[in-house]
């Protein structure tokens, strides 16, 4: 009886701590879109989409979402050039060459890089890395994309690294004999044989990646400048998206006022992209997958 | 069974000893307002609620100075922070209201022009070549130094500042362009003022705007820039003297506290109060901000002693 009663229990927490979760969700989207609906009866869908000026709180105020957008971007992918690529490499490493024991020890030290927060990142790229960069390039400016950009990449390196990892590991030992017995070396066997066989754990880890880069806000927020400008060149200050978010929040903007409302506008065009990132992700892990016996 | 009447104790203690009558009622004062005053109010309320052992809450609120005259003027809190003095809109919403107020300056606050330490040709800048600099029609016109004096470099002008949310951008824009919020977007802009003169501090070709305080805090990586009125008038550069004697105009201003006449009838509030003016050269200076004369401090107690109401209208507040 007691023991029916305990099982019962567990199974509704789980079930409650699940559909929390889930609620949040939902209840995070009602949110974005409550705030977000009043400052689209102001602002028009083409100004919001097609104006290249950001400035929702000055005077006069424009409302072109593409330098944010551009700059989400543009730091994103300076810090994927460098993460996902070398993250890749770290996973080869990790899963085909190191002995155990040597795995044991990398692969905690690595992921330790993921534990630092990330505030600390974003004054390490504007201390450290910055002066750092502007002795080879002297044109380049205290806040820039790619200072940001690059210690942004050694943020999400561990993701990459372990998500890889990961899907190495899930190929099947087997496949790696039959390269070996073929006569392979262990490189081609890793590059030929291991990882086509976990691309989709790969391409999904990729994404994952991407993601946790647009939604990075400190290191952004404090290296690139919160300079809302039009531009790709990694050498100009960015105003992303998150960083646009944590600044204007933490003055004191009015309730109900445009500025507030177009936090939330910022942030529902963010949610769109990283979900679809997302849905990407599922799409590339169910496409590709294969099944071992 | 046991299981269950042991849960229920349990739940009857954690319910017992969140129940309202384990403590009396606090005696509350409400202060909100400006962002630039809050720092000090802030120092001011954690002292004085040490001081009273927990007696007295004080809550400080930062609704900016607009937000705080709102709440002010519907007597929803007793003391307003203002890095403004009071508009005549809400000068008529509290007569209507019926609240009357006294005003009380309580420290000075001065936007200082920063370049790095390594610039060596910029030493003064007139108040037109900072429009011409910082106006809304600028952005993405006025890119390099020559521009704005033929004889400054061909550089590329980068520009910092404070964040549009901010007390300093509204001042700053207000005095340059004219137009409070009026200002070009092109630039690097952060709420945190470390973040600004870092960013400054680095770049030979910078110019940006930062509280005094930041200023004087980083003296070794940062150069004042002195202003000047007109070309041909005399530059003033930020100093503590030339801020309290106000020779370093436009940029320096004071700002104020406002405190209902109705509120100084609760005992907490005028203790409050009271205890803010005492130590008020103390607490600015902790938090870095620019005090007035001890005089000035003096005259303020006697006017809230005197309950004597602030008159619309007149500029009684001279320093």
């Amino acid at each position: 009886m007691f023991k029916k009663l305990k099982d019962a229990s567990v199974e509704g927490t789980l079930f409650l701590s699940a559909l929390v979760s889930v609620s949040i969700t939902f209840a995070i989207l009602f949110i974005l879109f409550r705030e977000a609906l009043p400052f689209f009866e102001v602002v028009s869908l083409k100004e919001f989409f097609f104006d290249t000026h950001w400035a929702p709180t000055f005077y006069p105020p424009r409302y072109g979402i593409a330098p944010l957008v551009v700059g989400t971007i543009s730091t994103t992918i300076i810090a994927c050039v460098f993460a996902v690529p070398s993250g890749f490499l770290v996973a080869v490493l990790l899963s085909e060459y190191l002995s155990h024991r040597a795995r044991s020890i990398l692969k905690p030290v690595i992921e330790l890089l993921a534990a630092i927060p990330s505030v600390v990142f974003g004054y390490f790229a504007l201390l450290v890395v910055t002066p750092w960069l502007q002795s080879f390039f002297p044109n380049l400016q205290g806040f820039n994309r790619l200072s940001a950009g690059i210690v942004m990449g050694f943020l999400i390196l561990p993701y990459m690294a372990s998500l890889s990892e990961e899907a190495l590991k899930a190929v099947p030992k087997h496949l790696r004999e039959a390269s070996m017995a073929l006569g392979c070396n262990r490189l081609e066997t890793a590059l030929k044989v291991v990882t086509p066989s976990a691309i989709s754990g790969i391409s999904s880890a990729c994404i994952l990646t991407i993601s946790r880069a647009l939604g990075e806000t400190m290191v952004v927020a404090i290296a690139a400048g919160e300079q809302a400008n039009l531009s790709w060149d990694p050498s100009q200050p960015a105003a992303t998206i998150t960083a646009f978010i944590v600044n204007l929040s933490k003055g004191d903007l009015p309730h109900g006022s445009i500025g507030y409302q177009s936090i939330f506008a910022a942030g529902l065009v963010l949610s769109v992209i990283t979900f679809s990132l997302n849905i990407m992700a599922h799409f590339f892990r169910k496409k590709f997958h294969r099944r071992y016996v | 069974m046991k299981m269950t009447q042991k849960s229920l104790t349990l739940i009857a203690l954690i319910a017992l000893s969140v129940s309202p009558f384990a403590k009396a009622e606090r005696k509350r004062v409400s202060v909100d307002g400006s962002s630039t005053v809050f720092p000090i109010m802030e120092a001011s309320a954690e002292e004085f609620q040490n001081n009273s052992k927990g007696k007295v809450l004080v809550t400080v609120g930062i609704s900016g100075t607009g937000g705080g005259f709102k709440k002010f003027c519907r007597g929803e809190i007793d003391i307003q922070n203002a890095s403004r003095s009071i508009k005549q809109k809400e000068i008529t919403k509290c007569s209507e209201a019926g609240i009357n107020y006294i005003e009380i300056p309580i420290a000075y606050d001065a936007i200082t022009l920063v370049v790095s330490k390594d610039n060596t040709w910029l030493k003064e800048i007139t108040l037109a070549e900072l429009k011409k600099i910082w106006e809304p029609s600028a952005q993405e016109k006025i890119k390099t130094w020559n521009q704005v004096r033929a004889d400054w470099p061909e550089k590329p002008i980068r520009l910092y500042g404070a964040g549009s949310d901010s007390g300093t951008f509204d001042y700053f824009t207000e005095v340059v362009t004219g137009t409070s919020r009026a200002s070009r977007s092109d630039y690097s802009a952060s709420e945190d003022d470390n973040t600004l003169v870092q960013g400054v501090s680095q770049d030979t070709f910078a110019l940006g705007y930062i509280p005094y305080s930041y200023y004087d805090n980083n003296k070794n990586k940062l150069k004042a820039l002195a202003v000047k009125a007109d070309a041909k008038s005399i530059g003033v550069v930020p100093s503590l003297d030339n801020i309290a004697t106000g020779a370093y105009q436009p940029f320096a201003r004071p700002i104020f506290l406002y405190v209902s006449i109705n509120s100084l009838k609760k005992k907490e509030v005028e203790d409050f109060l009271g205890f803010t003016l005492g130590n008020a050269t103390k607490l600015v200076t902790d938090v870095q901000s620019i005090p007035l004369s001890p005089k000035a401090y003096a005259t303020a107690i006697e006017k809230v002693k005197a309950r004597q109401p602030s008159i619309p209208g007149t500029k009684e507040a001279k320093l």
